[in-house]
């Protein structure tokens, strides 16, 4: 691999963790103030369509954002009046508005355009273009150019704005969050609600402050989707991004940098994943790795209670069961056969890291601890 | 609190929920330039008022069934399930190497081991996300979510890797032999003499297992004292861990009968329809499954009542989108409603009814 492939593998990861890194930090800031949002997914899909329909119409993508950024408010009221004011649930809320927006972009597509719940391309001007800094050289020259001036080029340089937005808002919401009077009452809506509340501060208008920068921040996200990704929306074109964000909002134990970082890395699976269909590797280091998993899981269970032992152990044997398959399969051309990673997996990559880090093995991930919980005030 | 009778409770308040969520979707039609009364007239013409629709529905059915089952169980020891879709995708698993490796004499002993395999493959793919809440407390809605993509994964390897037949473009196992074939409703009532009765719809058999399903679950619930505990722990964690009851184990077993009943969907569609395991065979039906729950109070003949009305609106769903402009999406718009009324804004719902109440009680 030279080292062009290797930055444009990068470019092409900042451009896929963009939509994922805003949704994050939605999912922050709502999270943050004691809201879960499982609704980052439709509120992404929701956006999108929106952006993406009134885009065409008018012709300007910016009239288009601003839509979009509306739609994605909107379905983030509903979440807010269901779990802030009415104290339902904040889960079953979150998966009415993911079905919701799934629905009705479709059935709305469908009537709007007729074309199966898609929305016609769109021209220039309907949609954000690559912004091109001064000196770039244009990507037809670009193997002739210096390691620096690919880099610079290439990974820099070339991204609709919104790109550079969505990294400007990890400062951002660092300040927001740690530097300022807000941030400190949302974080402590999230923590202690009953504390701000006896400080004379306002749960309810902080948390509602809460879900509809959650809301912008996803409306950006969709039409980032839309008007600069591509150039129009497709039925369920969020395709999981909500839930990975999500993924990497845990990942990144509910912090603006850390969310930067993880983000970044899933991008970087589904850049690997769009570049390279065959990953080879050789069988014995492979099977080696899995072994060495393995020892490490029935090491771990070796003094815990029966329970560990059936889930963690039947774990750690089925592991060495499938990298004995590897071996068994190689075994004939020789342990340096090459063998193809499979596409899943690297697409599942970062819903086991998830899960892996959830499950608390490496560095525990501990949440806001009011999340999910309806404020009650005291009579 | 109780200022509506128990009956009320159970009965108006997802009937009120229903026509909401029906309003808001005729307005939707109306607003998309179809007529609603028309719409609800096809999808009863298409369903209700053929024997073939009937087959259909009851398929559908089968389907929320065990899904809402599977939900309500979990519901009850107040656990959130939402990972019936990849719990069924590793039942659909399960059956298909029950189906393709052991040669069956009979179609009423494959059921029975097709059964057997779904279970456990869908126990399995719920038990790790019940262990990693009872013993490491990681949030079960994060990790089942997280599991539904995984299993999306591992169906997806086995289709296009080992289990595809040698030759084959198809992401699908080869067809299961025919000795593992379920009856349809069509051979049951050919068989007592109705030759055009259940047209080649795809009902079949496992419909009954759904029902003993049902059954089951409402003994576990409500007559043993498995069930016992699992709704003191729905109820109250502390109260029911100082009765004595542990939490690990019952939310093991609690999310593992549920994982297990998600999974038993895959004989009704991969043995009983497509007589063969394909990518996507679950079509969401594990997350009806919570709509279904929801507006079946989490108890089985809620359940039941729930799922026959989500049949019906599938198959109604098709009709729509094969004579009028309206797509099935519009189902899940209606879902979503469903879900949102009575999962979600209850008390928006419950509020005005419990003036009514009020008001007849103070006459």
């Amino acid at each position: 691999m030279d080292f062009l492939t290797l930055v444009q593998v990068l470019d092409s990861s900042l451009r896929l963790a963009t939509p994922l890194l805003l949704a994050c930090l939605a999912g922050l800031f709502s999270e943050r103030a004691g809201i879960f949002d499982i609704g980052l997914e439709g509120k992404i899909l929701a956006a999108a369509f929106v952006s993406a329909a009134i885009a065409y119409i008018t012709g300007s993508v910016w009239v288009g954002l601003l839509a979009g950024i509306g739609a994605s408010v909107m379905l983030s009221a509903i979440h807010g009046l269901a779990s802030i004011t009415l104290r339902g649930d904040q889960i079953i809320s979150g998966v009415a508005i993911n079905f919701l927006a799934a629905g009705l972009t479709v059935v709305i597509a469908q009537a709007w355009f007729g074309q199966g719940g898609r929305t016609p391309p769109l021209q220039s001007g309907g949609r954000f273009e690559p912004i091109n800094f001064p000196g770039a050289v244009p990507s037809k020259e670009m193997a002739d150019a210096g390691p620096l001036m690919q880099l610079y080029s290439e990974l820099l340089s070339g991204h609709s704005l919104l790109v550079y937005f969505a990294l400007l808002t990890v400062p951002i919401s660092w300040f927001v969050l740690y530097k300022t009077r807000f941030g400190l009452r949302l974080r402590a809506v999230g923590e202690n609600p009953a504390a701000v509340d006896t400080a004379g501060i306002s749960v309810i208008g902080m948390r509602y402050a809460a879900v509809i920068i959650c809301g912008i921040l996803c409306g950006i996200a969709g039409a980032y989707l839309a008007t600069a990704l591509q150039a129009n929306f497709t039925k369920d074109m969020s395709a999981g991004r909500g839930f990975i964000a999500l993924a990497a909002l845990i990942f990144a134990k509910w912090r603006p940098w850390y969310a930067l970082g993880a983000c970044l890395l899933f991008g970087f699976f589904f850049a690997v994943d769009n570049r390279f269909q065959n990953i080879l590797l050789p069988a014995w280091a492979i099977s080696s790795v899995l072994l060495l998993l393995a020892l490490g899981l029935l090491a771990y269970v070796w003094r815990k209670s029966l329970l560990d032992k059936v889930v963690l152990g039947g774990l750690g044997l089925g592991i060495v069961f499938v990298s004995a398959l590897i071996v068994n399969s190689a075994w004939s051309a020789g342990l340096g056969t090459q063998i193809k990673i499979p596409v899943v997996f690297i697409q599942s990559l970062p819903y086991i890291l998830t899960v892996v880090v959830l499950a608390g093995f490496v560095g525990k991930a501990i949440p806001p601890r009011s999340g999910g919980v309806p404020y009650m005030k005291e009579k | 609190m109780d200022v509506m009778p128990k009956w009320a409770d159970v009965v108006l308040v997802p009937l009120f929920s229903l026509l909401l969520a029906a309003f808001l979707s005729a307005l939707l039609i109306l607003a998309i330039g179809e007529s609603p009364s028309e719409a609800l007239s096809l999808m009863v013409q298409g369903t209700l008022l053929r024997s073939a629709g009937w087959g259909y529905m009851l398929y559908y059915t089968t389907n929320f069934i065990f899904t809402g089952l599977a939900v309500s169980v979990a519901f009850h020891a107040s656990l959130f399930n939402i990972g019936g879709e990849g719990q069924a995708m590793m039942g659909g698993l399960g059956v298909s190497l029950v189906c393709l490796f052991i040669p069956w004499p009979h179609w009423s002993l494959a059921i029975v081991g097709a059964s057997v395999g779904a279970a456990v493959f869908g126990m399995i793919w719920a038990g790790l996300p019940a262990y990693l809440q009872a013993k490491r407390g990681s949030h079960i809605v994060i990790t089942t979510i997280m599991f539904n993509f995984i299993a999306a994964g591992v169906l997806n390897f086995f289709l296009v890797g080992a289990l595809k037949p040698k030759g084959s473009m198809d992401p699908a196992t080869a067809n299961f032999p025919a000795s593992t074939h379920l009856p349809t409703f069509e051979d049951m009532a050919q068989l007592v003499g109705f030759e055009k009765m259940f047209r080649s719809a795809p009902a079949n058999v496992s419909f009954f297992i759904a029902l003993l399903a049902c059954v089951a679950v409402w003994y576990l619930i409500w007559r043993s004292p498995l069930g016992y505990e699992i709704r003191a722990l729905g109820k109250s964690g502390p109260a029911a861990r100082y009765a004595g009851i542990g939490s690990v184990k019952v939310i093991m077993i609690t999310m593992m009968i549920s994982g297990a009943l998600c999974g038993l969907m895959a004989i009704n569609t991969t043995q009983g329809e497509s007589e063969r395991l394909i990518l996507n065979f679950t079509e969401g039906a594990g997350f009806i499954g919570i709509a279904v729950a929801l507006m079946g109070r989490s108890h089985p003949l809620g359940v039941l009542l729930a799922a026959l009305l989500f049949g019906f609106l599938y198959q109604g769903g098709a009709e729509l989108a094969l004579w009028t402009k309206i797509p099935r999406e519009l189902i899940i718009v209606i879902q979503a409603l469903v879900i949102l009324f009575t999962g979600a804004l209850t008390m928006m719902v419950r509020a005005p009814l419990e003036r009514l109440f009020l008001m007849a009680w103070r006459g």
